[in-house]
């Protein structure tokens, strides 16, 4: 991939900081945590999946459908739907870059803008800006890196999926 | 399993979330010119064959107070990099466990693990609880934590 010309970057990493955020644990009935904790992977395919659900926490299929849309609207869940694996549909990688802390809200606007892109985090290293571009193929989405690198002006460090080592039930939650 | 065009369809359709109504399921169909039956059956073809990994609530643990996000990586030696993974796979507290390539010389890390906690020392407790529980002193890795989330969603295909 053509690396784009760097710029010189001298700059120390931001120490290890705790979030910037303070955890703010919401307030949720056992009705919620049980919707949000159980129904992760395995919703049934049947024609009514939220009486299924319902029937299954003793509860009505209007409650459950009335509580999804509310912890959706709330933040808390993003969709009730299917996880792909990674490529099965589309190619995808992880990319890093090493950005000053003074430019890396721009390169951040950046890379957030481009549509391929659907993560886009600071993490607290050297490699600073950690982000998943998922594209139609591997040609489409190294375009897209070559792009972002020449626009940002810092190399960009491909690190694509080689082999999968979990499987994915979802995210355990209150354990 | 070959995707047609009705199932990429169907991708398009579902990927950013089923509808909350009675008849999810046959309200894809509507949009797409399939019959309920035949989205269930589609959908479970996908999940059979692994094209889906997993259909259900899709939380998001920074909202639900999981705000410590830490990606560990590892630079495991090639020979022992199947067993390790397997066994950091297995652990209850690593949600995503994948090898990616090395890029040397600036990165030598082969193996990428997630863990998520309410509080970045409760992440670095279990980090080392599981370091002692697989023997994996001595084995170089790095805890990056995330810091500001400027995009996340779920991955969209054209």
């Amino acid at each position: 991939m053509a690396i784009a010309e760097r710029r010189q970057t001298t700059f120390t990493p931001p120490p290890l900081q705790p979030p910037v955020e303070a955890p703010v644990i919401p307030l949720l009935t056992t009705l919620e945590k049980r919707l949000l904790n159980e129904f992760q992977h395995g919703l049934p395919l049947s024609p009514t999946p939220y009486a299924d659900m319902a029937e299954k926490l003793d509860s009505s299929e209007q409650e459950v459908i009335r509580l999804l849309q509310k912890l959706k609207e709330l933040g808390y869940i993003s969709r009730v739907g299917p996880v792909f694996k990674p490529r099965q549909v589309g190619y995808s990688t992880l990319a890093a870059m090493a950005v000053p802390c003074d430019q890396l809200h721009t390169a951040a606007e950046y890379v957030t803008s481009r549509s391929e892109v659907n993560h886009n985090y600071e993490r607290h290293h050297h490699l600073n800006l950690w982000f998943v571009v998922t594209a139609a193929d591997q040609a489409a989405v190294e375009q897209v890196l070559t792009e972002i690198e020449t626009h940002c002006g810092f190399t960009v460090l491909n690190l694509p999926l080689l082999k999968p080592f979990h499987i994915d039930l979802g995210f355990p939650l209150w354990n | 399993m070959e995707l047609t065009e009705q199932d990429y369809q169907l991708v398009a359709a579902i990927q950013g979330g089923l509808p909350l109504v009675e008849h999810p399921y046959a309200e894809v169909g509507e949009q797409i010119g399939l019959t309920e039956s035949e989205v269930i059956s589609r959908i479970d073809e996908m999940k059979q064959s692994g094209i889906i990994k997993r259909l259900g609530v899709i939380v998001r643990h920074h909202e639900l107070g999981y705000v410590a996000n830490a990606m560990v990586v590892w630079n495991i030696p090639d020979e022992k990099l199947d067993f390790i993974g397997r066994q950091l796979g297995l652990q209850p507290c690593i949600t995503l466990c994948y090898e990616r390539p090395r890029r040397l010389p600036e990165w030598p890390y082969n193996l990428f693990s997630m863990v998520h906690g309410t509080s970045q020392d409760g992440v670095i407790q279990r980090i080392s609880a599981m370091i002692d529980d697989l023997g994996l002193q001595g084995i170089d890795y790095q805890v990056l934590f995330s810091g500001r989330r400027f995009k996340q969603r779920g991955a969209r295909y054209q």
